[in-house]
Formats: C-alpha cells, structure tokens, sequence
C-alpha cells in the first residue's frame, strides 16, 4: 500500500516536472522517432552519398577506399547510362501524368457527385488492389500483355488486330500507372473533397459557367492535392526495378542498373553514383512541388 | 598449487578448443577426415539443382538440413558467396566462368579429393579439370555439364535451323529471346568465328579489341530483334508459353519442361557448336558447415545421385558408372545425353571461363570480364 502511493506520488512529480519544462516533454516524445530518423534514414543516405566516391577492384571485387569521381565521370560520359536515366525520368512523367488524367474524373465524381453509399464503394474500389501482393499484380499484367494474354484474345474476338505490347515499354507504362493510380486518387480526392461549396455558389452567382468555375475554382483548389499524387508515382516509377524486370523487354530502368550494380557485379560504389540521380531529381521535384503548395494538401 | 593446475587446466582447455575451432578452416590446409555432420547446410546453387527427389533422402541419412539460394547468373553467384565478407553460404554450384573468380579472389577453399570416394569413378577429363583445380590443387568437386542449345517453337518455325545465325535473323524480330548473362557475348563470338573467320577468332572467351568490337556490333545488331532477356530459365519458359518468343538460346532444362507442359518445341546444337557449362560444388574458404558440405560432396558424385540430376535437369554427369541408372530412370537417356561418351562430346563443345586480360599470346591485349560486364549494358540499352 505504502509503496503503491510512493509511486502514484513518483508519477505525480515526474509528470509535474515535465510540464513545468515543456522542451523536455517535447524531448521526451520526439527522441526515438528522430533518433530512428537519423540513423536508419539519413546516415543510410549519407553512407551512400560516401561510398559512390570509392571503387571496386574488377577482378576480385573487394572495395577499395580511394576517393575518386571516376563513377560520376563515367555517368555522365557513358551514353548508354545517360539514356537510361532519360527514360527512367521520361516513364516517371508519362506515368505521373497518365494517372493525374484519370485520377481527376474519379476523384471529382467520388467528392461531389457519388452518394455516401457509392462514395464507400468507390474508396473499397480504389484501395482494394493495394491488399493484394505488388509481386502477384504485376505477374497478372504479364499474362493480360503476352501475346497469347487476355488482352490479344478479346481483341481477336472483337475483330481487331492484336497488338504487340508485351515486354515494353509501353507494357512498362500501363503497369506502371495501374500499380500507382490509388497513390493518385486519394489526395486529390481529398483536395475536391475540401473546396467549399459556397466558392462554387459564388462563382456561378458572378455569371461564371460550368466550365469557367471548373477552370478558374475547382482545378486550381485541386493542384495542390494533384502535386501532392504526383510526388507519389513519380519517386515510386523513379525507384522501382521489378516491374521493368518482369513486363519489360529488357530496356533498364535506374533502378535496373542499381539493382544489377549491388546484387550482380557487385559495385557498390558505382551503384551509390547512379542513385544519387534519383535523390536529386527529387530534390528539385519537391522543391517546385512545395512551391505549388502540394504539402499542405498531404 | 591448486591454483597452479586450475591454470593450466584453463590453458589447456582453451589451447584444445582453439585447435579445435581452427581445424576446420582454409589455414591449416583441407580436412583429413569428415567430423559429425553440423546440422545445416546453406548453398547458393542454380535453379533445379536441389530438387526434392535427391535432397529429402540427403538430409534424412546425414540430418544436414539444406538451406538454398538460386542465382540467376554465375555475377549473381559470385557476388552471393562475397556478400557481408563471404561465409553466408557454405556452398555453390559454380560454373566455369564464375569458378576462377572465386578461386583467384580467395572466396573459394581447397578440396581433399581424397575423402570423396566416387571421385575416382569420374571421367579422367572432369577429374581435374581446369576450370577447377589450379596448380593440381583442387577447389571443388566437378558435377554435370551440358550445352547451351538453340531451342524453337516447332509450330512457329517450320523449317528446322541449323545455325546459330537463325538468332541474328530479322525473319524473326520481336520472337527472339536470349539469356541476360555477359558470357552470352561468347556465344555471339563463336558464331563469327565459323562465319567470319578473317577475324581470326579461336577462343570465343579470348577476344581482342577488333574481335570483341565486331561481336558487341553483331549483338547491338541483334538488340531490336530481342523480345526479351532472360534471367531465369522460368522466364524464358513463359515466352515460350505465351507466344512471345519462337526462337532463342536455351539451356536443355527449358526444353523439358516445356515439353512437360506440351508446349511444341525442340532444340539442337547447330552446325557452329554450342558454348556450354560445366558446373563444380565448392566450399566457401568461411564455410561454417565444412562436414556436411564433404558429405553433400560424397552424396552429389555418387552414381545414382548423378543419374537423378542428370535425367530431371537435363545435363552430362561426370561419373563414369551414372550411365546404366540414367537408363533406369529414363530409358535411352544415356545416349541421348552422351553420358557414354564424354569425351568426343566435350570436345565438340566451347566451355564457359572468366575472360582475363592474358589469353596466351603473352600480349595481355584480351578483354577482361569487367569490359563483358560494360558491353552487355550497353547491348541492353
């Protein structure tokens, strides 16, 4: 009993002396998540930014500590690799803007259009594909694609000539916006979601029409939430290798060359060089995004 | 004095356990004997190299429980085995162009033939082969080996090829599948060396600059016919299935299962030859299971054993006495694997090894592996 209210009183004075000193509380609460932050995060990243200036021995592979920028030199030299950072980029903007096109309608029609009911049905919809494995949707895009696949069967049975999409690039785009569309449609959703309906009232009250209150009200009130979709599939296409791999017909993306770099020749610090241009395409992408206000819409 | 023997019991005790613990290790040279088995056995192998029917017998006599990783290519091979300072994986299944690579880089330990007792019924030539064994000491037990075939869809491609330059065909642009492996460039390099012999071309691994420049040509040449590049023979299995590709280079495992699941294919080695692989177990030199690697060493070269693997991968065994249970398993087999006649059909065949700068002309003008490696990104694009 005793000991019971020596604690209680403990608790008491500890939770005092923590609300007299509110740093300490904010100390208290912020240091394990910021100290994971530090040190998964950010020193991961400079280890990486660290060994990009280093080599590899070719013959034995084994890692030799000369600082050198032998590896960014050859980037930038190499045509080859200057290619596929170009495509890599090129497919993350194709993809980007292929689901902002479709994202918009669904996103507007489940914001101001659907009723609850429908609206429910939709979110299951949009987020349903995301329960199942990312591995198993893109292998059954591999058998909708192949020549032999669902897609060229209906076209046969529609009469249409069949098309040659599997393994590239353009199987690439499709499975690419597929996979990131939801990533798309919930913020935007949530940017329409929040524009007031008064604007649109006072908008038409002004003598704006239909199209005009879209162009002039509702898209600019939705860029922030479309900016804020596309930082999400444009660093996911910057970043992924598997579906290149598995749809592709072998044109590599950055990720490709990375993976390959570390898993089979096992050049690190060549791999650490080619990554450092995704970091820094997104560098320059959230800055013009958090310029356009996309992270208030997050 | 009692504290005297205290301490030199504790010295003792500590100088026993350290002999103990270094026995086992490259330093003091390979084992004399095989000790209990570990328990475990990790390896890095190629995909259809562990299959149950061989393996679930293996660990039930010997309690090594088998833990494997495939790899799809012999790079993916070598880097496993170097991968956090080597010692993850006691064992690989390593081709010839990955083989002198671990033995060079010291990833790799010396062998004593002597405790694997069906190493003396193997063919003379695989015993010490050299891709394997460098100045007679040997650093891993030899295991099948077998062709890199041109396989077709026979629905797709009526007349039979027999030559390689069906691959470099634009008749079949878009049909086309081809491994996605550097030493692949061989393959491209054999073909020119029968049809353009003014580039002199003897060794398809051994290119000079002008040679390696013309077969890196022919292969970018090559590039818009590719479908797609295969990484795993499964891969390449689907394309077939598909529709995707109706020719291309395939290992004999394709062609098996594809006729397994009745998909019309047939595959040969065309009139230019074929490169080929021939594959050995090695120990990791920070292997951490060293007796039952020795017992999967003794388990894998017995006859039996070899018949198994040979008939389901398809491939060669490099046991002399695998032929009569080849047939057991699979009637004709032998033959049609030439496990009766090793020899001849080694020769007719152009096997992997790592290209190295020095490829005894005493110029050191070859091109070396990294420079396979750059090309091959290149072909890709």
């Amino acid at each position: 009993m005793l000991a019971e209210t020596t604690l209680v009183a403990g608790r008491r004075r500890l939770s005092a002396f923590g609300w007299r000193r509110p740093w300490l509380r904010a100390a208290a609460l912020l240091t394990p998540p910021l100290a994971w932050f530090v040190l998964i995060y950010l020193l991961a990243l400079v280890a990486l930014f660290v060994s990009a200036f280093w080599s590899v021995n070719p013959f034995t592979t084994e890692l030799e500590h000369h600082w050198n920028v032998d590896n960014f030199t050859q980037i930038f030299q190499d045509s080859t690799l200057r290619t596929i950072a170009l495509r890599t980029i090129w497919m993350a903007a194709a993809v980007t803007l292929t689901d902002a096109v479709l994202a918009l309608p669904i996103a507007y029609f489940m914001a101001r259009l659907a009723s609850p009911r429908l609206r429910a049905a939709l979110f299951v919809a949009v987020l349903v594909p995301l329960w199942a494995s990312y591995l198993a949707r893109v292998y059954s895009w591999r058998l909708i694609l192949q020549s032999d696949g669902v897609l060229n069967w209906t076209l046969a049975k529609a009469g249409l000539p069949s098309l040659g999409v599997g393994y590239s690039l353009w199987a690439m785009w499709i499975v690419f916006s597929y996979i990131w569309l939801p990533f798309m449609i919930l913020p935007v959703f949530a940017a329409f979601e929040r524009i007031p309906e008064s604007m649109l009232e006072a908008s038409a009250d002004l003598g704006a029409r239909a199209w005009t209150t879209t162009r002039r009200v509702v898209l600019p009130l939705a860029l922030p939430g479309l900016v804020a979709g596309s930082i999400f599939t444009f660093s996911l296409t910057l970043g992924d290798f598997i579906t290149p791999q598995l749809v592709g017909g072998g044109q590599q993306l950055i990720g490709n060359v990375v993976y390959s770099s570390v898993g089979i020749a096992n050049n690190v610090p060549f791999a650490a060089a080619y990554a450092c241009i995704p970091v820094a395409v997104m560098a320059v992408y959230l800055l013009i995004a958090r310029r356009l206000g996309a992270f208030e819409a997050l | 004095m009692k504290r005297v023997i205290v301490v030199a019991a504790v010295i003792a005790v500590a100088t026993l356990a350290a002999q103990a613990a270094t026995a086992g290790r490259s330093s003091s040279g390979p084992p004399t004997s095989i000790g209990k088995g570990e328990g475990t056995l990790t390896m890095v192998a190629w995909e259809g190299y562990l299959q149950p029917q061989w393996v679930t017998p293996f660990e039930q006599q010997t309690g090594c429980q088998i833990q494997a990783k495939y790899a799809g290519s012999s790079d993916e091979m070598v880097t496993l085995m170097r991968q956090g300072g080597g010692g993850q994986y006691d064992m690989v299944s390593a081709s010839g162009d990955a083989s002198l690579r671990l033995i060079y880089g010291h990833d790799v330990a010396p062998v004593n033939v002597a405790l694997v007792k069906p190493w003396k019924q193997f063919f003379p030539a695989f015993k010490s082969p050299p891709n394997n064994t460098v100045k007679g000491v040997h650093y891993g037990i030899s295991l099948q080996f077998g062709p890199n075939v041109l396989m077709y869809d026979t629905k797709a491609v009526k007349t039979p090829p027999t030559s390689w330059a069906a691959i470099y065909d634009p008749k079949y642009k878009g049909e086309i599948t081809v491994p996605d492996n550097p030493i692949q460039i061989a393959d491209a390099a054999l073909y020119l060396s029968k049809t353009q012999p003014s580039l002199g071309i003897t060794d398809p691994y051994e290119l000079t600059k002008p040679q390696f420049d013309a077969t890196v040509a022919l292969l970018k040449k090559q590039r818009p016919l590719v479908k797609k590049y295969w990484v795993y023979a499964s891969d390449e299995e689907q394309l077939f299935k598909g529709g995707d590709a109706v020719i291309g280079a395939a290992w004999p495992q394709a062609e098996s299962d594809l006729l397994a699941a009745h998909v019309p294919v047939a595959s040969l080695i065309p009139k230019e030859g074929a490169t080929s692989w021939l594959d050995t177990w090695m120990i990791s030199a920070k292997a951490k299971h060293p007796n039952c690697a020795y017992k999967w060493l003794n388990y894998i070269s017995t006859p039996k054993v070899q018949a198994e693997q040979a008939v389901s991968y398809p491939e060669t065994p490099v046991n002399s006495l695998a032929c009569p249970f080849m047939n057991k398993l699979k009637a004709g087999s032998c033959d049609k694997f030439h496990a009766n006649e090793p020899l001849a059909y080694y020769r007719s065949l152009k096997f992997w090894k790592t290209p190295i700068a020095d490829c005894g002309n005493g110029k050191d003008d070859c091109m070396d592996y990294t420079a396979w490696q750059q090309a091959w990104t290149e072909i890709k694009g």
